[in-house]
């Protein structure tokens, strides 16, 4: 979309800046304003870390950061849905829920890679069961009776409508 | 430790991270913690969580390699490192705003970039392992003061500051009423924190008992549970002459609980990014013209939020993430003076290889668990 031309000399608008008041700074003390914002992005920057992964970038932002993080690039049907993410901004939803559907399909591709290199997850453990053992075995104990009364009688339930 | 999908973590051995940019170092961790926020991580709630990812923004341990351009710390060097990553010179971080920075966050313009916080905060490994990769680390890291313990050092990465730093954007002037929900560690650390600027009342809402009642002795706060009441916010104006609080501060985030509409939009279906249940306690609770200071974390896409008391009545928004490298001096003397007492909160010490029973103690709230530490 073509832009304004914003060309013009501001300080000639009637009343420009009058009434200035440095004090009525709501960021205070987060911020130490130094009026460097209207710098944009021009500043001084470190060397760039070289790009040997896939990196998927906001489109937000015109250039990589000066770092990034490298763990974990995007593969897989999750890697699929994670790229058409961002080819969506912040802004928009189809942004975020594409992350948490590709997060969840994420985690069953975990346990596919873990079975791959011959390692049997161990759910339980990872969850904490241990813990719960140990400090819940009560409550533990309640939600494994309440587990099989539901589903007892959800089979029953099934059971007899097949008849 | 080794995120696999919602609810499930281990421990692994991995690769030794590498010198990846000149101005990287490699911290071999000695102490790192839990954080609230990362059971929202944990619970998966927050976007773009890759499995293989691992979490942990609370750490400190001892230099053991840096890059060709890192001056300002050395090898042997015992550090404590900011939960941000961040550059200090872009404009945000040249304005103290560190939790801000520019050029460490590829994947979102949200948020700055936190170590082992998700792809959304950087996609960086976090400082739950034996060792880690510590961008910028002529920025972050800060060298331990010789006589400082250990265990205050490490909260000094998070806790102690995103506490301070709610209370501090609450504005708090003497005498004012300040209302904190949530008695989790940063709660609590608010509600602590929050006597510096001299308040009369502070008071701490949440629904645990056992959390309340260590609020009461840690921070010497009012504290009350907002399952024994009908209504939070008729009780707080109830308490402030039908006023409201002068400041409310929200330490909670997505994962509120007390009210059964934001709990099943936010929590249970994520039609929204968690339950802002304490943010709409807050706004509803604080005065006219009061300051409402959130430092609670919420997801990036969008919650339900009262905006229009937040317009008739004029409120104050205030929030960020905590701006750690900024407030480290004035917090180092306050720990070393006694004044704070930031390993007090610790009730937890666990060996990294459990890391997966430690994750459920803390996101199940067992053994009167407040504050767990993972020692590698």
């Amino acid at each position: 979309m073509k832009t304004e031309n914003t060309n013009i000399d501001y300080r000639q608008i009637p009343g420009w800046g009058m009434d200035i008041d440095p004090d009525n700074e709501p960021t205070y003390p987060m911020k130490n304003y130094t009026g460097d914002d209207h710098n944009r992005l021009n500043y001084e920057r470190s060397p760039q870390q070289p790009v040997e992964i896939e990196l998927l970038k906001s489109i937000e932002r015109p250039v990589n950061p000066v770092v990034f993080g490298t763990t974990v690039p995007p593969s897989g049907l999750s890697g699929i849905i994670r790229r058409y993410a961002f080819k969506h901004s912040e802004d928009r939803y189809r942004h975020w829920i594409s992350l948490i559907l590709a997060d969840r399909i994420n985690a069953w591709e975990g346990i596919i890679e873990d079975l791959g290199k011959g390692v049997f997850p161990n759910i339980l453990a990872e969850r904490g069961i241990k813990a719960e053992l140990k400090y819940n075995a009560g409550g533990l104990a309640k939600k494994v009776v309440v587990a099989a009364v539901v589903g007892t009688l959800l089979i029953t339930y099934l059971a007899k409508k097949k008849k | 430790m080794n995120y696999r999908g919602p609810f499930r973590v281990r421990a692994e051995q991995r690769p030794m991270p590498e010198i990846l940019h000149p101005e990287d170092a490699i911290v071999r961790v000695t102490r790192t913690c839990i954080c609230g926020s990362d059971l929202h991580l944990y619970h998966g709630m927050v976007p773009d969580t890759r499995v293989g990812s691992v979490f942990g923004h609370e750490f400190t341990g001892v230099i053991v390699e840096t890059g060709p351009l890192v001056t300002n710390v050395k090898i042997g060097d015992q550090v404590l490192v900011p939960f941000n990553i961040a550059c200090g010179k872009c404009n945000f971080c040249k304005q103290g705003l560190y939790g801000n920075c520019h050029e460490s966050n590829a994947m979102a313009t949200a948020v700055g970039s936190i170590f082992g916080y998700s792809h959304t905060a950087g996609g960086f490994d976090g400082g739950q392992a034996e060792y880690v990769r510590v961008p910028y680390a002529n920025v972050g890291p800060t060298v331990i003061p010789a006589d400082m313990d250990p265990d205050d050092a490490v909260l000094l990465t998070d806790v102690v500051p995103t506490g301070y730093q709610a209370a501090e954007m609450g504005g708090i002037k003497e005498g004012d009423t300040v209302v904190v929900f949530g008695a989790g560690p940063i709660g609590i650390m608010a509600a602590r924190c929050a006597w510096f600027f001299g308040p009369s009342r502070v008071i701490i809402i949440d629904h645990i008992d056992y959390r309340l009642e260590f609020a009461k002795n840690y921070a010497k706060c009012e504290a009350y549970n907002f399952k024994s009441m009908d209504d939070p916010v008729v009780f707080i104006k109830s308490i402030t002459d039908w006023y409201g609080a002068d400041v409310c501060i929200d330490c909670v985030g997505c994962e509120a609980e007390g009210n059964a509409l934001q709990t099943f939009t936010g929590k249970v279906t994520l039609m929204q990014a968690g339950s802002a249940t304490a943010f709409q306690w807050a706004v509803n609770s604080v005065k006219k013209g009061g300051i409402v200071s959130v430092v609670g974390v919420y997801g990036p896409p969008f919650n339900f939020a009262p905006i229009g008391n937040i317009l008739n009545k004029g409120i104050t928004l205030r929030a960020n993430q905590a701006s750690v490298k900024r407030l480290l001096p004035k917090l180092i003397d306050h720990v070393q003076s006694g004044r704070l007492n930031p390993k007090g909160l610790i009730t937890h010490r666990v060996p990294l290889q459990e890391v997966s029973d430690a994750y459920h103690i803390f996101s199940s709230k067992l053994d009167e668990c407040i504050k767990t530490v993972l020692i590698p």
